[in-house]
């Protein structure tokens, strides 16, 4: 259950990371308030030191703030929200074309690559579903 | 507040040839998890040792509290061993008594919640548990002090990968502002990201104390990885 960390950045930095993705995906609605401390670092299976010092590191940035002795809760400032929505998703695109550029596809080819993708999963032909979700047809 | 621990010059030999703790100065704040890592040999266990008043320092001196060690100070520090001192034929409930008799600070709703936690009988028999459910019984009588200060030595190298995470889901849990544990092991891994700062020692001597994010940060590596670097056989 615990978050999964990676072994080379320290971890406060990808504790404040992960959150900051809860954040955005609306796992922690704007204004809503966040578990303590404790709990978090519980949840992770972190340091509660480490934990505190990933919401400060949040705090800084505005995303989060302290409501006095009380707790935290997320900004109410959605177009901020909406903002590091947007420069993370660039951030993934970004990676994700850095990736398929070391196999040769340009931006053109990778964006007919998602698209056909994209047509394959939703369009009519559906009977290129994986084994996994057969089971769940019969069901049916 | 004051510093927790005080270690000042403190050095202990065995033989002349063998000094397990070599003049160490370190002083250790409240409020912290700490690893206390070293190769075989490197004298984690006789620093535990001292820090218990169960060894004598040949010079130099630990404070802890601001209070030399002896009896005032073993009321506040809770002391894992390194192996077990409990009869094997008390009953966990006896040993609950045992150390409710011994020690003011102890909770016996704390400990029978953690051993219901880990299904683990309280009218069982120590000797008729296995190796691994003997340790989390200690861990667990040593874990409900509300202890200053929790020294822990090899805590979980007998036991399993799912109560190894119960077990540091524990200390976690039972973690107060106020008091400091230092954990003794070779399994860094395991509990790194449970770790506020490690502590490196080699040849009794202290090679380095800094926090974990700072290897990350500096190293760019785990402190387990960092460990296999610096002590590379």
């Amino acid at each position: 259950m615990a978050w999964e960390l990676d072994s080379e950045r320290p971890i406060y930095a990808q504790l404040a990371e992960k959150i900051k993705m809860g954040i955005i995906s609306g796992q922690y609605p704007a204004g809503s308030w966040l578990p303590s401390v404790r709990e978090l670092a519980a949840e992770a299976a972190v340091n509660p030191n480490t934990m505190q010092k990933a919401l400060t590191e949040l705090e800084r940035t505005g995303l989060i703030a302290t409501r006095r002795t009380n707790g935290r809760t997320v900004t109410e400032d959605a177009a901020l929200i909406g903002r590091l929505r947007e420069e993370t998703a660039r951030e993934l695109a970004r990676s994700f074309l850095h990736k398929l550029g070391e196999l040769g596809y340009d931006a053109n080819s990778a964006a007919e690559l998602v698209q056909g993708l994209q047509e394959r999963e939703e369009g009519p032909g559906e009977k290129q579903t994986e084994t996994g979700n057969e089971s769940v047809k019969t069901d049916r | 507040m004051e510093d927790l621990i005080a270690i000042k010059n403190l050095t202990k030999a065995y033989d002349s040839r063998h000094v397990a703790v070599n003049d160490i100065t370190l002083t250790l704040p409240r409020g912290r998890i700490i690893g206390l890592l070293g190769p075989n040999g490197s004298g984690k266990t006789t620093l535990i040792k001292l820090i218990n008043g169960l060894l004598t320092p040949d010079s130099g001196s630990i404070l802890i509290n601001g209070e030399p060690v002896g009896t005032k100070t073993k009321a506040h520090v809770a002391y894992l061993p390194d192996r077990t001192y409990l009869a094997g034929n008390r009953k966990i409930n006896e040993c609950l008594d045992f150390f409710g008799d011994f020690y003011a600070d102890f909770s016996r709703e704390k400990a029978c919640e953690m051993l219901s936690g880990l299904k683990i009988d309280p009218a069982a028999r120590m000797q008729t548990l296995s190796k691994g459910n003997r340790e989390k019984v200690q861990l667990i009588l040593v874990m409900s002090r509300n202890a200053d200060l929790y020294v822990l030595d090899e805590p979980i190298a007998g036991v399993d990968p799912a109560a190894r995470d119960y077990i540091l889901r524990t200390i976690i849990n039972n973690y107060n502002p106020g008091a400091t544990v230092l954990i003794s092991t070779h399994l860094i891994g395991d509990i790194e990201q449970v770790l506020d700062e490690v502590i490196f020692m080699r040849y009794g001597r202290l090679v380095l104390y800094t926090s974990v994010d700072n290897i990350r940060e500096q190293h760019g590596k785990s402190v387990d990885a960092y460990f296999r670097e610096v002590f590379a056989c």
